[in-house]
């Protein structure tokens, strides 16, 4: 619980400090001091390392405490979208947050990101999310005949779409959006990210079919600006800007 | 259990997965089973680049790509393969492009080269800019253009479904040279009901990747524990050249993540305690570009004789400091932020300490040019293929080339693929035995009966970490007959005490502690694969450096190994290298 750090630590160890993990849980099949699906939250203590991330702390758990905590996770540095959480009431990935960096005098808390139905502890059904994904059409769509060699594009209009092509599919930002929570048709900040990154690019022809689904009562007018998406992104996009900049489109009809 | 039929069932959707399902989905009913979403494979890692002599800034060609593939693979590269994968790159990454990969561009507009480690013009002149990327995201792009290719073609996933079982119809082992043997089907466990299917196919493609998680440090993810091969070697399939694995120069020192080599190709450099560009004493011509193994050893030896640096002198330094941060910033942007996040290190001002980490299978499931899986040195598995990491053509033969394992996916992918459905048109379903998911039923059944129980005493993560550590410690950059013979007997302890292994959870529904456990099962029969080919290759040939047998002995050992599963161990077998143009030669840089 205190985050002491051990006396000076040896030549070349990494410092150690203690830990508490507030997490968040339900289990529907039910254990012996729950019932299936009822949502509790159980305290774990650790004693960590300085260099350890959150992923690190629940794989302490998996591995030495309680194998049934749930989570996934696979690349481990930020890459493959895996483990997004709410962490300390804001949605990280687990495996690049820093446990040094979340003031770890405190207990740390972690729970399911929101607005997923959640299936166990910290898993959530994603495919709602992909389902939006998939209506805003993700693929390049062209016309005419197929070149021989690549579509040429200049350095200019390779930036024009660079942020949204970051995006890892985390649900990081949707699962932020206050709307995406009360509201059941919008289909969320990620969404729009992903048609960004097509309606901007300059070998695209599928630009106005696309914004024409964000035009829709699901999409794009349903942001109200809150920017919690934008705080949300591990990969750092501006979510929000993205978001104004297709607003932007569907108004002057220019991209 | 539910049973399901496909033309084709294609095993993990990674790069190598999703190539081949938008190739076979066109003619065939095409089932693609995941372990992961397919856009958390570990493809989308891959941070470097994607060879390809389109020669878009400078002279290049395809024969001069062969040859540094094969040379850089210290000869033990099948220089026919070789020469398909490096023909077949151009238009492998048109393809990519027109799918809609946003590429970094020239200011002409075409799609922009670096250099990359080993990669040079006229036979080792000097390095080419040959690798094809977008920033340090390459890999990134690749699997998201993939998926949504696979969205567009409407290709059906089964995510998170772990494919636990092989079944063939025959022996690979007992039939003689003409009987056939065919695959029949996969067993699956679905990880959200903890139900098992059953998928009969005409065509099965293994696309499940690496095996990284033998060792402790690493750039792989938690999810590469080499299942495909282990599957394949379980049921009597061997593998090939399986000790020579892929140490990457520059992990992040303590941790494994990868900075990738395009550090080094936008000009950074490796510095030992005395502030040394020590490459040059190692590879006078290309420096901090020579081929990976070279590196890695170079970087281990520095260690080794003291010049490390950090407290506990255990490490070298990668030094960007010279290059400009808006440089960095547009080319390097995601390595740099990962030092920032991972080592509180900024790359603009302060050198990144690094270390190798294992980073690559070059060995796996022995296949032919088009994919088709080999269970033996000559005689194919009908319907059964392989690609990308978890395959072995060989390509990358001792030592594979930067970039060209990302090109390897995409070419192989499509050529399985396309080969896959091809048989699947004539090919008749063969058949798959009643009670074909018993022996995982029987498994997951056991697994969920140690939860509580008095028997089971040891714990998956224990075993797992002694597995990694002595591995690390015995069978890395530097491999001595003792070390080996170490590491041997400490996996015959492992393997008895996994038996003896408890779970704790005895759910249905999202049982990754179970699978776990099944995981590791993996981790040790290939850990004991790797260790025996290792001992019994008494020479020195990239990634497998025996510290006893330092020079290349290509009178006994230019040839691949060919690892077999028996009830008595590992049983090793060789098969002859294929030399087209090129005769070995040193490998000097
Ligand atoms: C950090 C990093 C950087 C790299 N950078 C480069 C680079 O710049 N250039 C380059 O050429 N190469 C690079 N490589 C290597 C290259 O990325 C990989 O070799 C390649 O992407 C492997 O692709 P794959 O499709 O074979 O496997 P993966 O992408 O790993 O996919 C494996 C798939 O198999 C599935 N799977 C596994 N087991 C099962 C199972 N039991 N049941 C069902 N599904 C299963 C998984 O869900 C996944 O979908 C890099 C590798 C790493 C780790
Ligand atoms: S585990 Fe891949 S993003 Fe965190």
């Amino acid at each position: 619980m205190t985050a002491t750090a051990e006396a000076p630590a040896e030549i070349g160890a990494v410092e150690t400090f203690e830990v508490t993990l507030r997490v968040k849980r339900q289990n529907p099949e039910g254990n012996d001091a729950h019932g299936p699906g009822e949502e509790y939250w159980e305290e774990f203590q650790l004693t960590c390392l300085a260099t350890d991330r959150v992923l690190d702390a629940l794989h302490q758990i998996k591995w030495n405490v309680d194998g049934t905590l749930n989570f996934r996770r696979s690349c481990a540095h930020g890459v493959c979208g895996s483990d997004a959480m709410r962490i300390n009431a804001k949605n990280r990935l687990a495996c690049s947050t820093l446990l040094k960096d979340l003031n770890p005098a405190r207990p740390i808390t972690v729970e399911p990101i929101a607005g997923l139905p959640v299936l166990k502890d910290l898993i959530v059904d994603m495919e709602p999310f992909f389902a939006s994904y998939r209506e805003i059409m993700p693929f390049l769509m062209t016309t005419g005949p197929t070149p021989e060699r690549e579509r040429l594009q200049s350095p200019e209009d390779r930036e024009r779409f660079d942020d949204t092509t970051k995006c890892i599919l985390c649900a990081a930002c949707t699962t932020a959006c206050p709307v995406f929570w009360t509201d059941g048709q919008y289909f969320g900040p990620q969404a729009i990210v992903g048609a960004h990154r097509f309606i901007f690019d300059s070998r695209d022809e599928g630009q106005w079919e696309r914004l024409e689904i964000l035009n829709d009562r699901a999409g794009v007018w349903k942001c109200r600006t809150a920017f919690n998406c934008t705080e949300a992104c591990p990969r750092g996009i501006e979510v929000t800007k993205a978001i104004s900049e297709v607003k932007h489109a569907l108004n002057t009809g220019e991209v | 259990m539910t049973n399901h039929e496909y033309d084709v069932v294609i095993v993990g959707a990674g790069g190598a997965g999703m190539r081949a399902a938008l190739e076979s989905s066109q003619g065939a009913r095409t089932a693609v089973l995941t372990k992961l979403y397919p856009t958390r494979s570990h493809t989308g890692a891959a941070q470097g680049g994607m060879a390809a002599a389109l020669a878009n800034v400078e002279d290049d060609n395809a024969e001069w790509h062969t040859f540094d593939t094969v040379k850089g693979g210290d000869y033990l590269v099948d220089q026919d393969a070789a020469e398909i994968l490096c023909t077949e790159a151009v238009d492998a990454v048109l393809d990519l492009e027109k799918m809609g990969l946003p590429f970094n561009r020239t200011t002409a507009g075409t799609i922009d080269q670096r250099r990359f480690g080993g990669h040079t013009r006229g036979h080792g002149e000097a390095a080419v800019r040959r690798a094809c990327y977008a920033a340090d995201r390459t890999g990134h792009m690749i699997l998201q253009t993939l998926y949504q290719q696979c969205i567009k073609q409407e290709v059906e996933f089964f995510n998170e479904f772990y494919v636990l079982d092989l079944i063939l119809d025959g022996d690979p082992q007992a039939a003689t040279a003409s009987a056939d043997v065919a695959v029949a089907g996969v067993i699956a466990y679905e990880l959200a009901t903890g139900e098992v299917h059953t998928f009969r196919a005409k065509s099965v493609i293994f696309a499940t990747g690496g095996a990284g998680k033998v060792f402790k440090t690493t750039s792989n993810a938690h999810t590469l524990t080499g299942d495909g091969m282990a599957l394949a070697l379980r049921r009597g399939i061997p593998l090939e050249d399986m000790e020579f694995f892929q140490f990457h120069p520059t992990g992040l020192a303590g941790l494994g993540i990868l900075l990738s080599e395009a550090a080094r190709g936008e000009g950074g450099i490796l510095r030992n305690s005395t502030g040394e560009r020590f490459m040059e004493r190692y590879a006078p011509t290309i420096k901090d570009l020579a081929p990976r193994d070279m590196v890695a050893r170079a970087m281990a030896n520095e260690v080794r004789e003291g010049r490390g640096c950090g407290p506990a002198k255990d490490y070298v330094l990668l030094d960007l400091t010279h290059l400009e941060p808006a440089h960095i910033d547009a080319k390097l942007p995601d390595i740099t932020e990962f030092a920032r996040t991972y080592l509180g290190v900024e790359p603009y001002t302060e050198p990144i300490p690094v270390f190798p980490t294992a980073h690559y299978a070059m060995g796996g499931i022995p296949t032919t040019v088009r994919g088709e899986v080999l269970r033996n040195n000559t005689d194919v598995i009908k319907g059964l293929y392989a690609a990308g990491e978890c395959a072995c053509v060989s390509v990358h033969g001792a030592n594979r080339l930067g970039t060209n394992s990302l090109l390897d996916i995409n070419v192989f992918g499509k050529r399985s693929g396309v080969a896959a459905a091809e048989y699947a048109k004539t090919a008749k379903l063969a058949p798959m035995p009643a009670d074909a998911d018993a022996a995982v039923a029987g498994q997951v059944a056991s697994l969920r009966a140690t939860v509580g129980s008095s028997d089971g005493t040891e714990k998956v993560a224990d075993v797992r970490r002694e597995l990694q550590e002595t591995m690390d410690r015995n069978v890395q950059v530097f491999r001595t007959d003792e070390s080996l013979r170490e590491a041997a007997a400490v996996i015959v302890g492992l393997k008895k005490r996994f038996e003896n292994v408890a779970i704790h959870d005895r759910g249905q529904r999202f049982n990754t502690d179970l699978l776990e456990a099944i995981e590791l099962g993996f981790l040790l029969d290939l850990a004991e694969v790797v260790v025996a080919g290792a001992l019994a290759r008494k020479e020195s040939r990239g990634g497998h450096y025996r510290e006893d047998f330092p020079e290349r002995d290509d009178k006994n050992f230019m040839r691949h190994t060919m690892a077999y599963a028996t009830s008595k161990g590992v049983k090793l077998d060789y098969k002859p290298v294929v030399v087209t143009k090129y005769q070995p030669m040193e490998r000097k840089y």
